[in-house]
């Protein structure tokens, strides 16, 4: 990650977002209608988010509390007194002819959220300007293909209730933006703030670039900002932010064209050509007549409710990584992965480590089988059919020398394909303890067919005796690898 | 006694006992609409079979011994400003001509499940702009007092049904004095409630801020009555009070000793047709003589009421009016013959955003009245970036400075009296070339609006051409049963409110 210019990169990038996020709320923003994604197109409207005459807004107060949970959890200031403003514009999709939002006075403002690679390769600090609440438009479909141009417009998703994060341009790098977007969707999917669903729409990015690039004397020239729009994955942010500043820093090769002299321009980023292109440029600037919306009261927030909502948060993930971690003695590493699958997964580990009373074993576990198998096989935690019990119980064998790790992953992976339980799968897999008696006869075997092993033992080459637990398995695949292991040096040492 | 010559509160208590059926109530009104409104053009729509049938149900209601709404039977004509789910709402605008919402307002909620009988909609200026109701786009309503001239506006149908007796009571809306004046120039009572009172829900918004559902009526207590039905908290509104609902019938007959009453002198000056201020200083001398102290205070920044209202309510009217534009229902223009394109085809996108744009302003053009129109103008001008400091903004400072006015008067009176209207009833055409004489007519009725608090207006008077002349008390926020008991004790001294415009007489 380049803060300063390098030899690599003779510029320094600058990079805000400005983050959409739909709340998870059940109903709409200022009315009741419900929020689900895919319904058939205009069945979850009425007269508010119609915009009919006479209809009027009333504040979704779930809404609120989770727009002010993100905002805190964002380490924002939330603001005691907060109003809604109408900012005007005519579309076909914004069916009252103005967008209810927030102006001047956003409900909070001045956090900042901090990206942290466990590796230690990158971190960053990046602020806050302000999160405020308003509502979405409807969406608008060019029937182009009916050869009328028609427009078709879907009112389903008007009034829907979203928050606008708004970054300053802390950001140093494309793939900085990526893992600083990652680290902000598992904060808001942790509080319960928003699916982040960017398929359905829940979690859209707009990007603003330019670079910083030293000149002679000392001047640092700076390039016009640009803003990127349409990108549908937190990997097309990273893709279309590097082809942005390398685009940017061909234009200013040749033009020399400096912050100021244009207006700021827009782009979208085009995904499969893997282009930004500039959009067509608007007749008039946008004049969007802000002024206060007289249909809604300000919002009031006192400190024993903002107390109460801060209580009932729950932990964030950079929180959360760093308490299990301490608590069950695994390495940074670990407790990133955990945390980044999600609080079910963490909450599944931290019932396995319990059970087990070894957090490196159970975090072992996790990562090296059930996280594995659960990727394979899809679906969430949740649903995974083999329990921590199941697995503690397993895991709990290996300790009483059952059977080694190997043949433990077996069974796991055999209850897991089977339903069946741990008891059966161990006797259908015919594993049963080896008694001494069986061990002493079946090394002593193994020993009379491998003469030059005995002899390298007796030279002094002890690691030769590896040779032989491969064999030993084949006899019989229950076998200890330690414990043969350790009988035929003995035997040897005898003989 | 014809249940048209009967008191609101007289004709629900003849209704409640028998001695009335609901449906010879309506029948006699839905007459007199027939016989007289070809000639007062006070409603949009009547729903003949529709209150003939509600009459009928509740008639069938009390003889099933169910219990009954407070206003049972009643006929009420209501602004075409309100939603009802049963008849258009146009608020006379070509823009939402044949328009039916698919909900009732929540007062005409209450009034259905209080037993009215809602006999139609009435006529007003459009989306209730304008004090003269020429700004119809279905004709200008005629005062049943001179049928040459304006009865104000902009709920000119209400104010014009009651007072020739086409309904005994109406609903009307208030932005900037649209019950008042047309109540004072037809020789009415009509009451602005405080804001918040009443639910705003269903009310086609002009100004947001500014406008108040309110009932207009022959007197006081036929006021109360109405407003005991409408008012009170509504969670669909959110700047609707969560307040209980007085009973404004009980306290109106307490004499009015110890109220003190503010006359604010600038409320003489030029301007105020002398015979309209002679009426008025009887008025003051009759409350004196009930009781009531006369005190004169004064309103400083009252001058600048009209200029404040006329940024404040322009600026709301051009965002709540954006919703009207082809895209979604009411009128959009035909699609015309497409005009090429200065400068050559522009690419697919820009077929798409021209076409629009094109039907955006085709269809407001189409749509919209001139007063309309140019108070979106004005309203859109005065929010724009560059301006928006030195109008709106300035104008929500001034507005606090009348609100304080109140504050501040209120605290030496208990209400503040004076005239509703400059003049008593105006030609139609007289002022409807000239914007800003119209817009003046409103320079005693804004102020109540900006700042919030209630305000009623009843004929105390004539002028020697037999035209209304209406007074108007203000009072503090909430203080509506003080405004109805003060308004009902002068009634009780005086006669005006008695008299019935010629053409309201019976037929011989
Ligand atoms: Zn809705």
């Amino acid at each position: 990650m380049t803060a300063t210019p390098t030899a690599a990169a003779p510029f320094t990038t600058v990079i805000g977002l400005e983050v959409h996020v739909q709340l998870q709320t059940r109903t709409k923003l200022f009315c009741g209608c419900s929020t689900t994604f895919g319904a058939p197109p205009n069945t979850h409207v009425c007269p508010t988010c119609l915009g009919l005459p006479g209809s009027l807004p009333v504040m979704n107060r779930t809404a609120f509390e989770l727009a002010v949970r993100a905002a805190l959890a964002l380490g924002c200031k939330i603001a005691p007194f907060t109003k809604w403003d109408r900012k005007n514009y005519f579309y076909p999709d914004l069916p009252k002819g103005y967008q209810i939002s927030q102006f001047d006075l956003p409900f909070s403002s001045e956090g900042a959220l901090e990206v942290v690679d466990p590796k230690g390769a990158l971190s960053r600090n990046v602020r806050i300007t302000r999160v405020h609440l308003e509502e979405d438009a409807g969406k608008s479909m060019h029937d182009e293909a009916a050869g009328t141009g028609d427009t078709r417009i879907d009112l389903n998703r008007a009034g829907t209730p979203l928050c606008e994060i708004v970054t300053e341009p802390d950001l140093r790098s494309p793939q900085e933006a990526r893992a600083w977007l990652n680290e902000l969707k598992l904060l808001l999917v942790y509080l319960g703030v928003s699916d982040c669903n960017m398929q359905e729409g829940s979690l859209r990015v707009d990007a603003n670039v330019n670079l910083h690039i030293p000149c002679d004397g000392g001047r640092i020239a700076k390039t016009p900002i640009v803003e990127i729009k349409n990108m549908n994955s937190f990997r097309s942010v990273e893709r279309a932010l590097v082809y942005e500043v390398a685009r940017q820093y061909e234009e200013w090769q040749a033009t020399k064209a400096e912050m100021g002299k244009t207006p700021k321009q827009t782009r979208g980023w085009d995904d499969p050509a893997g282009v930004t292109r500039a959009q067509r440029h608007k007749e008039e600037s946008s004049d969007y007549r802000y002024f206060p919306e007289p249909d809604l009261v300000p919002v009031t927030v006192s400190d024993e409710w903002l107390a109460a909502t801060r209580d009932a948060m729950g932990d964030p993930p950079s929180v959360l990584r760093e308490k299990l971690a301490a608590t069950w003695k695994i390495p940074p590493y670990d407790a990133d992965v955990l945390v980044n699958q999600g609080h079910e997964l963490v909450a599944y580990f931290q019932d396995l480590a319990e059970r087990v009373g070894e957090g490196k074993v159970a975090s072992n576990w996790m990562q090296q089988d059930v996280l594995r198998t659960l990727n394979e096989r899809g679906g969430s935690i949740d649903a995974f059919p083999v329990r921590p019990a199941t697995v503690a119980d397993i895991i709990g064998r290996v300790a009483k020398g059952d059977f080694d790790t190997s043949r433990a992953r077996e069974i796991f992976a055999e209850v897991l394909a089977s339903g069946r339980t741990v008891d059966d799968v161990v006797a259908s897999m015919g594993i049963a303890a080896v008694d001494d008696d069986e061990l002493i006869s079946l090394c002593r075997e193994l020993l009379a067919e491998n003469p030059r092993v005995v002899a390298d033992v007796k030279g002094g080459k002890e690691q030769a005796a590896a040779g032989l637990i491969g064999q030993a398995k084949k006899k019989n695949p229950n076998v200890n690898p330690g414990k043969v292991r350790a009988m035929c040096l003995d035997l040897i040492r005898r003989m | 006694m014809q249940p048209s010559d009967m008191s609101a509160v007289d004709l629900v208590t003849a209704v409640r006992q028998g001695d009335l059926t609901a449906l010879r109530a309506t029948e006699v009104f839905l007459e007199r609409i027939e016989r007289l409104d070809g000639q007062i053009n006070a409603f949009l729509a009547v729903d003949r079979e529709g209150a003939l049938r509600t009459a009928a149900a509740i008639d069938a209601k009390r003889k099933a011994g169910k219990p009954l709404g407070p206003l049972a039977g009643l006929p009420v004509a209501v602004k075409d400003a309100l939603c009802t789910s049963d008849l258009p709402t146009t608020c006379a605008s070509k823009m939402l001509a044949g328009f039916r919402p698919p909900y009732d307002a929540e007062v005409v909620a209450r009034l259905r499940a209080a037993d009215a009988v809602i006999v139609g909609k009435t006529n007003m200026d459009e989306f209730a702009m304008g004090g003269s109701n020429e700004n119809s786009a279905f004709g200008p309503v005629h005062n049943p007092w001179d049928l040459t001239r304006a009865p104000g506006g902009s709920s000119g149908g209400s104010a014009a049904c009651v007072a020739a007796d086409m309904a005994p009571v109406a609903i009307g809306s208030d932005t900037g004095g649209s019950i008042r004046q047309p109540a004072g120039l037809c020789g009415i009572t009509g009451l602005k409630p405080t804001y918040g009172r009443v639910s705003r829900r269903g009310l086609v918004a002009f100004a947001s801020s500014l406008d108040q559902i309110g009932p207009m009526a022959r007197s006081a207590a036929d006021c109360a009555l109405l407003l005991e039905t409408i008012a009170g908290h509504d969670p669909g509104d959110a700047t609707s009070l969560d307040l209980p609902v007085p009973a404004y019938g009980t306290d109106l007959e307490r004499p009015l000793e110890g109220v003190r009453i503010g006359r604010v002198p600038a409320h003489f000056g030029a301007g105020l047709d002398p015979e309209v201020a002679h009426a008025v200083e009887e008025a003051f001398a009759a409350f004196r003589a009930a009781g009531a102290t006369i005190i004169d205070i004064d309103m400083p920044h009252a001058d600048a009421g009209v200029a404040t209202y006329y940024l404040v309510a322009p600026c709301e009217a051009s965002s709540n009016l954006a919703r009207y534009d082809g895209a979604h229902y009411g009128h959009r223009a035909e699609p015309g013959g497409h005009r090429a394109e200065p400068g050559g085809a522009p690419a697919s996108g820009g077929g798409f955003e021209s076409a629009l744009v094109e039907m955006y302003c085709r269809s407001r053009a189409e749509g919209f009245g001139p007063e309309v129109k140019r108070r979106i103008m004005l309203g859109t001008y005065a929010l724009s970036a560059g301006y928006y400091d030195a109008y709106y903004a300035k104008a929500l400072k001034v507005r606090r400075l009348i609100r304080q006015d109140y504050l501040d008067a209120f605290e030496k009176v208990d209400l503040i009296g004076g005239p509703v209207s400059a003049t008593a009833a105006f030609k139609l055409g007289e002022k409807s070339g000239d914007p800003l004489a119209m817009y003046l007519v409103d320079l005693y009725t804004v102020c109540t609006n900006l700042a919030g608090v209630g305000g009623i207006s009843f004929p105390c008077g004539f002028t020697k051409g037999g035209l209304p002349i209406g007074f108007q008390l203000q009072a503090p926020a909430l203080a509506e049963p003080l405004l109805l008991r003060a308004t009902d004790r002068y009634q009780h001294l005086t006669d005006w409110h008695r008299r019935r415009p010629a053409i309201a007489a019976r037929p011989r």
